[in-house]
């Protein structure tokens, strides 16, 4: 064991509020970090999503519901609440997708340097923030 | 320390994750291929999107059969990435324990659900 390795520091009892902020968060730790949030909300909202599967291949009646569930909301939950959680899914299920395209192409080609892990990275946050907002826009009606 | 790794490792009963790895890369690599299979389904659709071509997509045989093993893939997917979580951040065994349970019943649940709706179509 070399010196360097001997003399490295340890954290234990990570504190969330002081040491937490003081990682450096690059693009494919932001990338890291969202796959498993986008993959943990996604599982809790799971019964929600088998329920727009449900009520949209039913029958015609149930898909006016689905329908409804957007423009007058379903429940005690008002339509652009719901169309905003849904917009959530979508960008969980975009972030996913891509960031799981990115983890399988480097785990297949070896392609780990530096760079192409930060472009990948970037390239992933922009697509799967911009694809969200171009989908958002049309959720909401702005074309 | 004798070697305890390649052929000679010792393994009372654990496995070193490479099964759950591949299953995660198998089942995420369907789940991407359905996901485009979907949208090129919706895209190439005649007439205006509604009930009708939307649900005639879930209605061959073939689609269902594939549907119900991508139902499959994403609990096992779920699981594996869910069990993870629970690992990183949960050591309490009993708490782990209650979290892995609530995990299954909530995705076996999930699936249930989701197959009587696929062959209601």
């Amino acid at each position: 064991m070399t010196e360097v390795t001997r003399k490295r520091p340890e954290f234990r009892n990570i504190n969330a509020f002081s040491d937490l902020t003081t990682y450096r968060m690059t693009p494919a730790a932001w990338v890291s970090i969202l796959h498993r949030a986008s993959g943990g909300l996604m599982f809790l909202l799971l019964p929600l999503i088998v329920w727009l599967f449900d009520v949209s291949v039913s029958s015609e009646i149930s898909f006016a519901g689905f329908t409804s569930a957007f423009s007058a909301g379903v429940g005690f939950v008002p339509g652009w609440l719901f169309k905003l959680v849904v917009l959530a899914i979508i960008w969980a299920y975009l972030h996913h997708l891509l960031a799981g395209v990115r983890h399988v192409y480097m785990d297949a080609t070896h392609k780990v340097s530096k760079e192409f892990g930060k472009s990948t990275a970037l390239a992933t946050l922009v697509l799967s923030i911009g694809l969200t907002a171009v989908l958002g826009a049309k959720l909401f009606g702005l074309y | 320390m004798a070697v305890n790794y390649g052929t000679q490792r010792v393994t009372p009963g654990a496995h070193f994750g490479t099964r759950d790895w591949l299953a995660q890369r198998i089942t995420a690599t369907l789940l991407t291929l359905f996901t485009l299979l979907v949208i090129a389904e919706v895209v190439f659709s005649t007439g205006p999107i509604g009930y009708e071509s939307w649900a005639a997509i879930f209605a061959p045989q073939w689609m269902k059969a594939l549907t119900l093993a991508v139902f499959v893939s994403l609990g096992y997917h779920v699981w594996v990435g869910m069990r993870n979580i629970w690992m990183d951040y949960v050591k309490p065994p009993g708490i782990r324990l209650g979290l892995h349970v609530f995990t299954i019943v909530w995705l076996v649940a999930c699936m249930g659900w989701a197959v009587q709706v696929l062959w209601r179509i």
